[in-house]
């Protein structure tokens, strides 16, 4: 890695259940002018964002939310139709190119306008899948069963990572608060609607810096130590659903051994199980001790949140290595890891 | 989640026209025509359903096509409840990855269990390895596509055989006066001569002697429940599950007789319960033990154990 590359500030909106009656662009002001406060800066070297125009249902919806971030004179400005996740590693491709030093992520999702486990069809293969009108519940589960029937996790296992989390995310200011889980009934067997994670309105912000600009701007800057994203086929048939292997290869890639805690982008309890295994993270790390995805699911900007959580845990010493996880495409096919620590070449 | 009448709507008015190209293309047409078929890799595994490059390496598939199926086993599955209208069933069924004999990849597609009501739970016998077949729609309805399977359906593994004799019974002179005690709203029985044990309902011999018997005792249509079962298959002489039959001793008699118990929840049902007989109205009598609906609590303390060990 040729430059040091950190987060240096993290800002994310309460997340919300229900419609707040803000537009994207009025979620996202707020913290566009939060974070250049807080970094002292007005203008950045790069701007990216991730965001999916069909929560909206508009095509080029995510350009209107530049009006958050002041675009003119014209900016260097780019977008990815994903989690901002993976706009934070565009943004860190193109510091490492070494033309600039900071750069503005962001990411925004609005599911409360439509219904997420029906729009999320639309990225499934067109020939195969999406016309039987699969949902994503509906699949999610089919993951679900295979792995508690490869590994012997029983549904009690499952609901334990929904308590945890739950438990988790009430005391995390920005999160929902949802009760202990109860004796809820089947949503798609075998997922009861507690192993779901709480769709929200939301939206999150990073702003990254390289060596001394990073040490200028932060306190304890949060460096990226090691990122790495990695995809698998699309189709289920053709997967081990009960596994992620992309997960392994990208935690691998980024030095995920020896961390403190992780933030895992689990959008149903299955999938922290999964990762936790991919990610070889054992007893002693600390899984999202912000909550992780499950109590509040802002989409588009709920990866990127790990991230910024990872991050914010370096810079609040509780970790001295944390990672972050995040992930795309159904039944985790595509799935990023950053790992982030206190010391430069940690 | 949008209202009934969604103020904004986002479609493709008549859909988005795709090409296939050749092996999703050939895929496609055989499947129009009723067949399932794989493609081929280099490596030798049949994916199915086609793709062009083969997951693995990146490399392009061969040109041979490998019929596969149609029957195949379930490898993972999803239990829908309750149908989104999106969905291609509108009843309870599952969502399964089914990989076909002869394929070395799954489909993912509908399975169809049978008939269910609304929010019911999976049949038991849905689990992952179970042979399920395609159910085709018919040939003028098939357009080339994956829907061209309307789902699938577990493979034949049973029948139900109907069996009707008929038959006209005679229960023989004894029990024939035991029900014309019955019709009366009477409960007799014999005395034996020899043990001395009331036999309800007499047979005209005591079973353990093997002597004749004559002497006619009326027994009371309270009694105490000796031992019982919880019953969870339904049986047309009660239908509603679970119900309990138990061993009744009448009192005043030797011998238990197998009744139904009710108006108590089955958990409740206890050796040495007092019980008494619930007769239907007498308008309804004939010469049946069915004027006796079921036996009923009553509310009498139990009878020790002691007492019906015995009769157990």
């Amino acid at each position: 890695m040729s430059r040091d590359i950190a987060v240096v500030a993290f800002v994310q909106t309460e997340h919300t259940a229900e419609d707040s009656g803000r537009s994207e662009v009025e979620l996202l002001a707020p913290l566009i002018t939060e974070i250049k406060e807080r970094t002292g800066q007005k203008r950045f070297g790069f701007t990216c964002s991730g965001s999916c125009d069909y929560l909206a249902g508009a095509p080029f919806s995510f350009v209107s939310a530049l009006d958050a971030v002041g675009a003119w004179p014209p900016i260097s400005e780019s977008h990815v139709e994903m989690d901002a996740a993976w706009a934070l590693y565009e943004a860190w491709v193109k510091l490492q190119h070494g033309e600039i030093d900071t750069a503005l992520v962001y990411g925004f999702g609005k599911p409360s306008q439509g219904t997420l486990r029906e729009i999320m069809t639309q990225q499934y293969d067109p020939y195969y899948l999406a016309p039987l009108g699969l949902d994503q519940v509906s699949l999610a589960a089919l993951q679900a069963r295979a792995y508690l029937e490869r590994s012997g996790a029983k549904e009690d296992d499952l609901k334990a990572v929904a308590a945890r989390s739950r438990a988790a995310g009430r005391d995390n200011p920005f999160a929902l608060d949802l009760d202990d889980p109860g004796d809820d009934g089947y949503d798609v067997a075998p997922l009861r609607p507690y192993d779901i994670a709480a769709d929200a309105d939301g939206a999150a912000a990073i702003v990254l810096a390289a060596g001394d600009k990073a040490r200028e701007l932060c306190e304890r800057p949060a460096w990226i130590t090691g990122i790495d994203h990695r995809s698998e086929a699309h189709l289920p048939g053709v997967r081990d659903l009960t596994r992620s292997e992309s997960t392994r290869i990208a935690g691998e890639k980024a030095g995920a051994a020896g961390v403190q805690v992780a933030e895992l982008h689990a959008q149903f309890t299955h999938e922290e199980l999964i990762l936790r295994e991919a990610l070889g993270l054992g007893d002693d790390v600390a899984v999202n001790p912000s909550g992780g995805a499950l109590p509040a699911n802002p989409v588009m900007a709920t990866g990127l949140i790990r991230i910024g959580e990872a991050a914010a845990r370096v810079q609040d010493g509780t970790a001295s290595r944390a990672l972050a996880h995040a992930t795309s495409g159904p039944c985790l096919q595509q799935n990023l890891v950053c790992v982030l620590s206190g010391e430069n070449h940690g | 989640m949008p209202s009934e009448s969604p103020n904004h709507v986002l479609e493709f008015p008549g859909g988005y026209t795709r090409s296939v190209g050749p092996v999703i293309g050939r895929f496609l047409s055989e499947l129009r025509d009723g067949r399932l078929v794989g493609v081929r890799t280099a490596a030798g595994r049949v994916l199915f359903p086609p793709l062009e490059y083969d997951p693995d390496t990146g490399d392009a598939v061969t040109d041979e096509f490998v019929p596969v199926g149609p029957a195949g086993s379930v490898q993972s599955w999803s239990w829908v409840s309750r149908p989104l209208r999106t969905h291609p069933l509108d009843r309870p069924f599952a969502w399964a990855l089914i990989q076909p004999d002869g394929a070395d990849t799954a489909l993912l597609h509908a399975l169809d269990v049978g008939v269910l009501e609304e929010g019911a739970d999976a049949p038991r016998f849905l689990k992952t390895g179970m042979r399920v077949r395609p159910k085709y729609r018919g040939r003028g309805k098939r357009a080339g596509s994956i829907s061209d399977i309307e789902c699938f359906e577990p493979e034949v593994t049973m029948i139900n055989a109907p069996t009707r004799l008929e038959y006209d019974l005679q229960g023989g002179r004894a029990l024939d006066h035991f029900l014309e005690g019955v019709s009366q709203g009477r409960l007799i029985g014999h005395r034996c001569p020899v043990c001395e044990q009331v036999i309800v309902p007499m047979k005209g011999l005591c079973p353990k002697d093997g002597v004749p018997t004559t002497e006619e005792v009326e027994v009371a249509d309270t009694g105490t429940v000796t031992t019982y079962a919880v019953n969870n298959l339904p049986d047309p002489r009660a239908p509603e599950v679970p119900f309990v039959s138990a061993y009744i001793l009448l009192d005043g008699a030797d011998l238990t007789m197998l009744a139904l118990v009710a108006g108590i929840p089955a958990d409740q049902v206890r050796m040495g319960m007092r019980v008494k007989a619930a007769w239907k109205p007498r308008e309804e009598w004939g010469k049946t033990m069915a004027n006796i609906k079921w036996f009923e609590p009553l509310d009498e303390p139990d009878v020790p154990f002691d007492a019906i060990k015995d009769y157990v």
